[in-house]
């Protein structure tokens, strides 16, 4: 039995990328958990895994072709078959094989591609029958994937012309996009989610004084930062109280087993994405930490996994150091609720009945009416607030 | 090592952590933040880095010291023989 390998959603902001790189050929074993692909996407590029240990049987879609999320783009053979135990596809097979156009492969091209393809050692060629073979050539000296391209011959054949015009247009800029995408999603999530918002100052002044006690006894490369610590109260809250922290998905909701929380990293000059630290209820601090610091690294230079950016169950926002008091967070759909912090800042606060300095931060949440109310939402934040208050439980 | 040296290394180690970042366009007297949003994680892998590099182990209280360029070269000059 071929199983399929699918581009995954990669959240909502996102129905469609193009291949830029394959890792793997027809014949290679592969281990879930590899990166067999490349995708770019309005995130930047995306380091796409495989689900599953087998055998490649056909790279479907080739570099250079965007195709929508959901779309095939290769076979794998889960059962590690000795070479040669099965037969291989008939010829005809492969022009259907590299279709990527939207009709789908007829009934007789159904039952002839899901022959295990593992046997053929040689990558299967892709035959796009409208790119004009001088096209084809000069779109692979010149780096240009044909695939994507609007053909202007013949039946809308791809050209020499349509080739060396793709070549020196200016590649779009990918910031224009990913903020064409961030709109896309929060139309949709303003559209779609019936919001509500609740905050809460909370005196941090304990957790800011152990943070700093504990990162002066130890070498900066164990040091942690204030988010991690928030990082960890949410997962444990959301680990704690259901209604948060999953996904609504046609028509209802549906609490996620494990906690992914996503963290929100702004990019320089615009733009930002949350990709989740996985399983983050049970991280150490020393562990998320380290974590956090990786992702932040790769989703400033585009290298992050396809699994890390469509995992968020939901999604924490820090607006960080020197910056406003607070943050009304859009959720992002599918999730039901977002955590936002504004900047720990010395403030007024009242103890024991006496004005003294201490060190606030704003704590909001932006919910899902479909699935919790501002009570819930409420005892959610109060939750936070004393698992935030008490780090070395964390 | 001499100020030019230092700043040159230091300007290499920011580009590390940093490779979003235009090392051509640092302004040596501005400071990071206000340059390329810096924020607290970036503040962060810059004292892992000069840790790293220089053996200087910048406490918190300190951080302040990293902010630009020209100010993180001498912290560093007086700290490194």
């Amino acid at each position: 039995m071929v199983s399929e390998f699918t581009l995954p959603a990669l959240g909502a902001d996102m129905d469609a990328g193009t291949i830029v790189e394959w890792h793997v050929a027809p014949g290679d074993r592969v281990k879930r958990g590899d990166v067999v692909a490349v995708v770019e996407t309005d995130k930047g590029a995306i380091d796409l895994e495989i689900f599953e240990d087998g055998v490649v049987g056909e790279i479907v879609v080739p570099v250079g072709v965007r195709v929508a999320v959901g779309t095939v783009l290769a076979r794998i053979d889960p059962e590690c078959r000795p070479a040669g135990a099965t037969p291989a596809p008939a010829e005809g097979a492969k022009p259907s094989a590299v279709r990527t156009d939207a009709a789908p492969p007829k009934v007789e091209d159904r039952g002839r591609v899901e022959v295990p393809a593992a046997t053929p050692a040689t990558p299967v060629t892709p035959l796009r029958a409208r790119v004009s073979p001088a096209a084809r050539r000069r779109a692979q000296d010149l780096g240009v994937g044909v695939g994507s391209l609007r053909g202007t011959g013949a039946e809308g054949a791809v050209t020499l012309e349509d080739v060396e015009r793709a070549a020196t247009r200016e590649t779009p800029d990918p910031r224009a996009s990913m903020r064409a995408a961030i709109a896309s999603a929060m139309s949709r999530s303003k559209r779609e989610i019936p919001h509500y918002y609740l905050s809460t100052s909370v005196d941090v002044t304990p957790v800011t004084a152990w943070l700093a006690a504990r990162n002066a006894e130890v070498s900066v490369t164990e040091r942690l930062l204030f988010a991690a610590l928030l990082v960890k109260a949410l997962a444990l809250s959301c680990r704690e109280m259901p209604g948060f922290s999953g996904f609504h998905r046609e028509g209802r909701y549906e609490e996620s087993p494990a906690v992914h929380v996503g963290v929100a990293v702004a990019l320089r000059g615009g733009g930002l994405v949350a990709p989740a630290i996985m399983d983050t209820a049970d991280q150490p601090l020393p562990v998320l930490m380290a974590a956090m610091r990786d992702l932040v690294a790769r989703a400033r230079t585009g290298r992050l996994r396809a699994s890390e950016l469509a995992a968020p169950t939901i999604i924490l926002t820090s607006l960080g150091e020197d910056s406003v008091d607070a943050v009304f967070p859009i959720i992002q759909p599918p999730q039901v609720a977002i955590v936002g912090a504004g900047t720990v800042a010395e403030r007024p606060w009242v103890v024991d009945g006496k004005v003294v300095p201490r060190h606030l931060i704003t704590l909001s949440l932006g919910a899902d009416h479909r699935v919790t109310d501002g009570r819930l939402g409420a005892r959610f934040l109060a939750r936070l607030t004393r698992r935030l208050c008490d780090p070395a439980t964390l | 090592m001499i100020r030019e040296e230092l700043s040159k290394r230091v300007l290499e180690l920011l580009t590390e952590i940093a490779p979003d970042v235009d090392p051509a366009g640092v302004i040596p007297g501005t400071a990071f933040r206000e340059q390329f949003d810096f924020d607290s994680m970036d503040t962060l892998n810059f004292a892992i880095a000069l840790h790293r590099e220089f053996g200087v182990e910048v406490p918190e209280a300190d951080y302040a010291q990293l902010a630009s360029l020209e100010k993180c070269v001498t912290y560093l000059g007086e700290r490194i023989a």
